[in-house]
């Protein structure tokens, strides 16, 4: 393990560095909330936050995007977007590292999303080790992202006056040249290692079983009573795919001026909790009942993506447990199926 | 923003890397076909190919309005550096194209999907059995599968729409009736005065039809409504699941597999679709 140390005090010297080669984005405070927004003055970088209403996602797959600009005057010109600068997400925690790492893979599988890679190639991400819950909501560690060993560039653990900083990657380590830091004593991984175990008890289990077991409990609850239980309480307000890390459909659309000649198209952030979602231009709607869509949404998250991109869609940060109005959650659905299915046999 | 070497649409997307961006194509002719289809030609740039297979879609583009996934309808094997759409007025990107005229331009993306396995299909009967504007898709194959006759067994087209004002592609459904290794059979939900044919849903039209059903390939496209009963009276004939093959139509905005509508549990109908053998859908809840 390649190890650093910055003292706290120093880390605002790190960030006004920084900000003289990119844009950086981490989580600050704003009206009693914290969210990731794009940095201005060091001092308001809040890496000790408990968790952000959006994740950082946005600063990948921002709520609206311009997909191309077009000029019907100029005979159907049509112009790529403008280029993404280059920025450091600081404060990254690993639930939200664990969905970037999800979020790379759908956009580079297959047809490889150029918007995406793009903003992505351009970004470095600092990302923090969480040492307590954020909340009652969060179940990080049953969905086993409670740490990370890959997917960041730099990885910062408070060891008290000061964090320790392990180096992800060489664009990682070329970032540390901003960096007033110094080599790790034997005495300061002694302190890591014991921050680092005196951590995992602090972190309940919250699903009633092994998460290994998720996608089979999920293939077994298709026909489950519990999605129309679920779909006679959703409201179809969106909230929960609107706060996910790892939520990634998008509508697309034209927006254009009022001389009806300049426009752009844009892709917004969707969902498929919408009524329209899965409604083709004749009417006819796929997934038509708040059930069916409450059905796909957990089905996507513990078992469809897994299927589809080898990693579970779900990262255990709670956003959508806070979001929701109804009192629908992820650890409440999943451990009733399983329950449902230890008392009766069938989820 | 054109390349010049001949190219196929697809890869010219993939190198350039504008998966998102129309390439400009125009319009060469139009045909109404109905009060609500018209049928569309359309020639992409010079040097520039579609290469798509009989069952894929494309992404057309009316910048300002939108874009709006369209099968395909002409067969390869007539693409004559054109090809076909077959668009029903139906939604405000399908308003805006219908207003179009000869010269005028479009953007288009694609093809996407899979297309029917049809090389599979040589030596086998095919029987077609498309409802509404499902035609429009299945002529792409059925066109194919003509122009390349010897290869295959029997061809039967059994073809159903509401009424005679709504039937599609009335002058080939002409031709195809006065050939003799074409057995078409043609009904209408509801005739009028002058109609002398068929009267009755598409499924009345299986009673009158035999098949040996282990040489037989069905193919079947409509409204999302006909699949269970058109299922019912292919597999009533004996005809194997894995010979059954439906074009499913989804809501697609991107085309690529990742803005998620066309989500069939697991599965992208853009991607893995829009053509899927009955096998490999049957058990998939909310495919049907």
């Amino acid at each position: 393990m390649n190890l650093a140390i910055i003292n706290k005090q120093d880390v605002p010297v790190f960030v006004r560095n920084l900000l003289k080669v990119y844009r950086v984005a981490g989580p600050v405070e704003t009206d009693g909330h914290f969210a990731f927004k794009t940095i201005r003055d060091p001092a308001d970088l809040r890496l000790d936050y408990p968790t952000t209403i959006l994740p950082p996602k946005k600063f990948l797959l921002p709520q609206k995007e311009t997909l191309f600009e077009f000029d019907n005057a100029q005979e159907f010109q049509i112009k790529p977007p403008r280029p993404e600068p280059r920025t450091v997400l600081l404060g990254v925690h690993t639930c939200d590292l664990h969905a970037i790492r999800l979020l790379d893979k759908v956009f580079d599988a297959g047809h490889s999303d150029p918007n995406y890679n793009n903003r992505r190639r351009q970004t470095l991400i600092v990302s923090v080790e969480c040492l307590s819950p954020c909340d009652e909501h969060s179940f990080c560690k049953s969905m086993g992202t409670l740490s990370a060993d890959e997917g960041y560039d730099l990885h910062f653990t408070d060891i008290g006056d000061s964090y320790a900083i392990d180096v992800g990657t060489s664009s990682g380590q070329k970032l540390l040249d901003h960096a007033p830091v110094r080599k790790a004593t034997p005495d300061d991984i002694q302190k890591l290692n014991s921050i680092l175990s005196e951590k995992w008890p602090r972190f309940p289990y919250r699903l009633d079983f092994d998460v290994s077991d998720l996608p089979s409990l999920l293939s077994m609850s298709m026909q489950s009573p519990l999605w129309n239980e679920l779909g006679e309480r959703c409201l179809a307000c969106a909230s929960c795919t609107n706060v996910c890390p790892t939520c990634f459909c998008f509508d697309v659309s034209d927006e254009i001026g009022f001389d009806m000649k300049q426009g752009r198209r844009t892709r917004v952030w969707d969902s498929c909790q919408l009524d329209e979602f899965a409604t083709v231009a004749g009417g006819h709607n796929f997934r038509k009942s708040r059930a069916l869509r409450q059905r796909h949404r957990f089905m996507r998250k513990g078992k469809y993506i897994l299927e589809t991109h080898q990693f579970l869609g779900c990262v255990g940060c709670g956003r959508c447990a806070r979001a929701c109005l109804v009192d629908i959650t992820p650890v409440k659905v999943f451990n009733e199926l399983y329950h449902k299915k230890e008392v009766g046999g069938q989820p | 923003m054109i390349a010049t070497n001949e190219k196929s649409l697809a890869k010219y997307a993939e190198s350039e890397n504008h998966l998102f961006m129309p390439v400009v194509a125009r319009i060469k002719s139009v045909v109404q076909l109905t009060a609500l289809e018209k049928v569309f030609t359309i020639q992409l740039p010079q040097g520039m190919s579609l290469d798509h297979r009989p069952g894929q879609f494309v992404e057309v583009s009316m910048l300002g309005t939108g874009e709006a996934p369209i099968s395909i309808s002409s067969s390869p094997s007539r693409s004559n550096g054109t090809f076909e759409l077959c668009v029903r007025k139906v939604g405000d990107v399908t308003q805006a194209i219908h207003r179009l005229q000869p010269g005028d331009m479009l953007g288009v993306r694609g093809p996407f999907g899979h297309g029917f396995p049809y090389e599979k299909f040589r030596g086998k009967d095919i029987l077609f059995a498309p409802g509404g504007l499902g035609l429009a898709p299945l002529r792409s194959l059925i066109n194919q599968v003509l122009d390349e006759r010897a290869l295959y067994g029997r061809v039967i087209i059994l073809y159903g729409a509401r009424n005679p004002s709504e039937l599609l592609f009335k002058d080939e459904l002409e031709l195809w009736s006065k050939r003799e290794d074409v057995e078409l059979m043609v009904t209408v939900d509801r005739g009028d005065e002058s109609w002398k044919g068929h009267t009755g849903v598409i499924t009345t039209l299986f009673r009158d039809v035999s098949v040996n059903p282990r040489n037989t390939i069905a193919i079947t496209c409509g409204p999302p409504v006909m699949y269970k009963f058109v299922l019912m009276e292919l597999q009533g004939k004996g005809i194997l699941e894995g010979n059954i093959y439906l074009s499913l139509e989804r809501k697609m905005k991107c085309g690529i597999g990742k803005c998620g509508h066309c989500q069939i549990n697991n599965v992208y109908a853009c991607q893995s679709g829009p053509v899927f053998s009955y096998r490999d859908i049957k058990g998939m809840e909310e495919a049907l």
